[in-house]
């Protein structure tokens, strides 16, 4: 396979290692710009930069509970973020994985409704999560179909299935899964201690979670860098026509690609259920597969960096509690920052590109 | 590669938008049932009987182990206390989350000693990946000694965060946790729920609307549909029916009442019902006295369009006290809520290591329900009252005195089943677990 990979390395492979080689500045000076901007903005709101990092610092590693939040936040975003690299490197968008996420969690949760009580507690679980799994590749696939079939740009079939996802859960969660006597934003009745995750201690890390979500990296990566499904992956993203033309089945690709990040969704909205909430809320994803996209598109695609850039975006989300808390600020300043990096990432990118052009007319 | 970078920038700015769309519509949310803060500056001290001449339906704290409480709070006056106030809304909201605020602030100028530490906008909206038992934890680790949640969807993350650290005391603003009558009730020795009595100001409002109405058409703005709404949407049919048939001196049948539920504290586009269109609905039905039950303002900006539009039409406004300055001229009033004397107490009793499980619903202070210092619940009156003001100072004595009982027998489901028989009063677990509305209320009794 590795062979394989390497004789049919595309012929722009040279030209690709020097272009990284230049991205590689333009990334540096786009984290350089964006970190002043970002330090204007704190001064702006009347702040030092500084106590601004050293208060997401101790949000996020000053107390075993922090620390293990930040664990708990990185399981979803490690899944989503492998998941959306098979997308991305097909060339699409799948801002649907927030649905993914979300039909997985009421998947998890209506098996878990279904056979509590009936079979095992740990055999639930591995049911729940199956089905959470299904259940999101299921969705993918919906977006899948939509993108490839019915010509709809994944960006909006995506976003319109989120929406029918979200709503769906309302609905269960207001209408015929709601608690007795009393339907309200906190969910549905939480399950039976008995069919909660293991967790370190009283805190909020799973390490059965974190394990699922590693090895899903890992697996990831080598698909991407080891097999000839990645492979073809990438010659599909490049060019659907091209690889089309060459035989390669891109249709059954693309919607292999949305299968397997729908999949890796929905186990996180599965874990979210199982080793976090502990019931379905409406915020089930809790917005973290619109963070994973971040942290994908901020790493260039490339899956060996999903799990520091993964566990960076972790601490800052879990960090930024401290910032209302510590220093009165507005946690949402952790968004800006966020924004602000995958911006200039994505503008340095671009500009990167640009010179490579102008360079290559030359 | 230029394609791929204008759609990955085309997708950006979707994210951008969901994200920022997100948050505008978290704005809202901010405020499940928002309310109003009184004045915190009362001049009088407050009596130390305040708090416990409300408590009507306290539940003995007798199941409680007092150790649990005591071991963290400063047992001695003199002490200190900090305590951590985790709310919904914005701190600023004008509504229901800057009433508990004010409350604590209230609390700060009355007893010397204590301080609070302060998180709000913690909903899945403003915050997403936060928990209200995590902003616990983290300010337990900043020192807080007592715990407060202020919305009813914290009832989990109380229950956890009480169970994680026995030594604090929490407490559920709203919610029966603890309540040893009632139906819910989990023995967890520090964990403390407190409400107002709003049935009262509720039925207040529902009076000034009966004297006001023309068309004999009440509207009642809902949000979702649970025991608490049903309660609240049932007290203000009562009083309504009460001052209909004794001080506008005309029959209970001729009286309409609708109730419509929106499906939640404020609007969801797409997922709710529009307030507005809801709003508009009942003005231009024929319903011209409209009620609000929801954390928004439409039944108030509705009315001032339709009564600029020439429609005689008025609104009671709920939870803010300041509700009627959107539309003073064509206002009733607005029922409140003031928590400051039920956690001054709360706070002397955690002071002092004997603040443990118990369960609070408070009553509103009959002598002045307006006292800032007394009373758990209030009702301002609105300008459009005009000469129907007297008579519901004399409603408002009436209750205050008993000789006026709403949840009194003969009364009905909406069902045509019996709730009340012929002279039986309602139990306190039978008006906070209303089963359904009432008859002669049109309207939803359940969610479908």
């Amino acid at each position: 396979m590795n062979e394989n990979s390497k004789t049919t390395r595309p012929p722009g492979a040279s030209a690709l290692s020097l272009r990284v080689s230049r991205a590689a500045y333009y990334q540096l000076g786009a984290l350089l710009i964006s970190l002043l901007f970002m330090a204007l903005i704190v001064i702006f709101s009347g702040e030092s930069p500084l106590r601004v990092v050293s208060s997401l610092w101790d949000g996020a590693f000053g107390t075993a509970d922090q620390f293990a939040r930040v664990l708990a936040t990185l399981t979803p975003l490690l899944l989503c973020a492998s998941g959306l690299i098979y997308t991305f490197t097909a060339g699409l968008y799948n801002l649907g994985v927030e649905g993914q996420i979300v039909v997985g969690a009421v998947a998890t949760t209506w098996v878990l409704r279904a056979l509590q009580n009936q079979v095992p507690a740990p055999l639930v679980i591995a049911l729940g999560i199956i089905a959470g799994m299904a259940g999101g590749m299921l969705w993918g696939l919906l977006a899948g179909a939509l993108n490839v079939y019915g010509k709809i740009s994944e960006i909006f079939a995506g976003l319109g299935l989120n929406f029918v996802a979200q709503g769906l859960a309302i609905y269960l969660i207001f209408g015929p899964w709601k608690r007795p006597g009393v339907a309200s934003m906190s969910g549905t009745e939480p399950f039976d201690e008995s069919l909660w995750l293991g967790r370190i201690g009283q805190t909020e890390a799973s390490p059965v979670a974190l394990v699922i979500a590693l090895v899903v990296l890992i697996i990831t990566i080598v698909v991407m860098r080891n097999t000839y499904y990645g492979l073809r992956l990438k010659a599909v993203g490049q060019n659907p026509r091209a690889a089309f033309i060459l035989g390669i089945p891109s249709t059954r690709l693309l919607l292999s690609s949305f299968a397997i990040c729908g999949a890796f969704a929905g186990i996180a909205g599965a874990l979210q259920v199982v080793a976090l909430f502990h019931r379905l809320i409406p915020s089930i994803s809790s917005s973290l597969g619109f963070l994973a996209l971040l942290v994908v598109m901020l790493i260039s695609f490339n899956a060996l960096w999903i799990l520091p850039m993964a566990f960076f975006f972790s601490g800052l989300n879990v960090g930024s509690l401290q910032l209302p808390m510590a220093l009165r600020l507005e946690s949402s300043l952790a968004g800006v920052i966020q924004g602000t990096l995958v911006l200039f990432a994505l503008l340095a990118r671009g500009l990167s590109e640009r010179a490579g052009k102008i360079k290559r007319s030359q | 590669m230029k394609s791929n970078l204008i759609k990955s920038m085309t997708a950006f700015a979707a994210l951008g938008l969901i994200i920022s769309a997100c948050a505008g519509a978290a704005t809202p949310t901010t405020a499940p049932e928002p309310t109003a803060a009184p004045e915190a500056t009362a001049t009088t001290a407050p009596e130390a009987t305040a708090a416990e001449a409300t408590a009507t339906t306290a539940a003995e704290p007798t199941a409680a182990e007092p150790t649990a409480a005591t071991a963290t709070t400063a047992p001695a006056t003199g002490g200190e206390l900090k305590v951590g106030l985790i709310m919904v809304g914005p701190y600023n909201d004008k509504g229901w989350s800057q009433a508990h605020y004010e409350a604590m602030e209230y609390v700060t100028q009355k007893q010397p000693g204590v301080t609070f530490d302060y998180v709000d906008k913690v909903n899945a909206g403003d915050r997403p990946n936060v928990k209200g038992s995590q902003v616990a934890d983290d300010l337990i680790a900043k020192g807080a000694q007592v715990i407060i949640f202020n919305s009813d969807d914290f009832k989990d993350d109380a229950l956890e965060t009480a169970k994680k650290h026995p030594d604090i005391p929490v407490i559920h603003a709203s919610g029966d946790y603890s309540w040893k009558e009632g139906n819910n009730f989990r023995d967890q020795p520090n964990l403390i729920n407190i409400m107002g009595q709003m049935e009262y100001g509720k039925m207040i409002g529902g009076c000034a609307a009966a004297m006001a109405t023309e068309t004999g058409k009440i509207g009642y703005l809902g949000p979702l549909i649970n025991e608490e709404t049903r309660r609240l949407a049932a007290s203000v049919y009562l009083g309504a029916r009460y001052c209909w048939e004794n001080y506008a001196g005309k029959d209970p049948k001729d009286l309409q009442f609708k109730v419509t539920w929106i499906g939640f504290w404020f609007n969801i586009p797409g997922v709710t019902l529009d307030p507005t269109k809801v709003a508009d609905d009942f003005y231009n039905g024929g319903y011209d006295v409209v009620l609000s039950g929801i954390d928004t303002p439409e039944a108030a900006v509705q009315a001032k369009k339709a009564a600029e539009a020439g429609k005689t039409v008025k609104f009671v406004h709920y939870d803010y006290a300041g509700g009627c300055e959107v539309a003073p001229d064509v206002c009733l009033g607005v029922p409140y809520f003031n928590w400051g004397s039920a956690y001054l107490d709360a706070m002397q009793k955690a002071m002092n290591g004997q603040l443990t499980q118990s369960f609070s619903w408070n009553a509103p202070d009959w002598k002045n329900i307006n006292d800032p210092d007394t009373s758990a619940v209030g009702f301002v009156q609105g300008k459009a009252l005009g000469d129907n003001a007297a008579k519901l100072d004399e409603f408002i004595k009436g209750l205050g005195d008993n000789t006026i009982q709403l949840y009194k027998g003969p009364l009905n489901y909406q069902d045509g089943s019996v709730f009340l028989k012929d002279g039986e009063v309602a139990t306190p677990q039978q008006i906070w677990y209303l089963q359904q509305l009432l008859e002669g209320m049109e309207g939803s009794s359940s969610a479908q």
